[in-house]
């Protein structure tokens, strides 16, 4: 089953509480590595079969109209197997 | 003069709103998210709460019920519509107002008694106070911040169209200490604090909320 992922993210100049207070929270536990830290959401839409251009293309629209808000996010919309 | 009080699955604050609308003297009329019909109100009310759960985004999915359509286009022809907290979300989620209300920055839920400035009492919501009032409501929400580019700020800036400013530190990020803004038009005006819960000192820190809704009364009957 394959499935088309969208990824939203906030973008670069809107403040992320959420990765903040993550990226402070690994400091606190002693994971050193995160200079920074960006949160987001993915959504996973299952599809019959390959995706087929058509349906691909709807899910981006979805992404657009309902999934992400333009305004603050942006969205990478892509096929998994 | 009816006024309508949207309820969608998660708002919480529509009984307190229909009962300031009362109040106010004006006729409260209960709208039903599911329910296209706008029940010829004169004006519409979206009041706060958590609607369809807040999920996905607050207000995401309320913008697509049935009587948003309707209200929709009738704020297109000049019906006044007021958002509160959640209500807000709704109009910016709708494109009725621009922006997008964001995560408060320091990612606590605030509830208190927040000092507010008006400034602009020209949209049919606050004709009733003076310009530059400081009024105290309350404020409760956690996704409060007021979000949008520089070129949305400094249009809104120009021209006149922030309605309310926090007043002293800044309680959640808001750009420029936006509480509430308007349209264009400024007709819609959503706000992040409740003035609902502040039109009797016996259940509000003050009874200085009531003058959205007389605003809206008397805008009417002129």
């Amino acid at each position: 089953m394959a499935k088309i992922v969208v990824e939203v993210m906030l973008k670069p100049e809107i403040l992320d509480p959420q990765g903040n207070a993550v990226a402070s929270a690994l400091a606190r536990l002693g994971f050193s590595v995160a200079k920074s830290v960006r949160q987001g959401k993915r959504f996973e839409i299952e599809v019959e079969g390959e995706p087929t251009a058509s349906q691909i293309a709807q899910v981006e629209k979805a992404a657009e109209v309902l999934l992400s808000n333009p305004v603050i996010e942006t969205y990478v919309v892509r096929v998994e197997k | 003069m009816r006024v309508g009080v949207i309820t969608f699955p998660g708002t919480l604050d529509d009984r307190d709103a229909a009962r300031a609308v009362n109040r106010s003297g004006a006729q409260a009329v209960l709208l039903w998210h599911g329910d296209a019909d706008l029940k010829k109100v004169d004006a519409v009310i979206l009041p706060g709460g958590f609607s369809y759960g807040d999920y996905l985004r607050a207000g995401a999915i309320s913008r697509f019920s049935p009587v948003m359509n309707s209200v929709i286009e009738a704020a297109g022809e000049g019906m006044p519509v007021l958002g509160i907290c959640n209500g807000f979300q709704v109009l910016c989620e709708s494109h009725l107002l621009p922006g997008a209300l964001t995560r408060n920055s320091d990612l606590h839920f605030l509830c208190r008694d927040q000092e507010i400035e008006i400034t602009n009492n020209m949209t049919p919501w606050t004709t009733t106070f003076s310009l530059k009032e400081r009024i105290v409501i309350p404020l409760k929400n956690g996704e409060g911040s007021f979000q949008c580019d520089d070129k949305t700020l400094a249009q809104l800036e120009d021209e006149g169209r922030v309605v309310a400013r926090y007043v002293g530190e800044n309680p959640n990020g808001s750009r420029n200490l936006i509480a509430g803004i308007s349209n264009e038009r400024g007709n819609v005006v959503g706000l992040m604090p409740h003035p609902e819960h502040a039109i009797d000192p016996l259940t509000g820190p003050t009874a200085q909320g009531l003058g959205f809704f007389t605003s809206i009364l008397n805008s009417m009957v002129k």
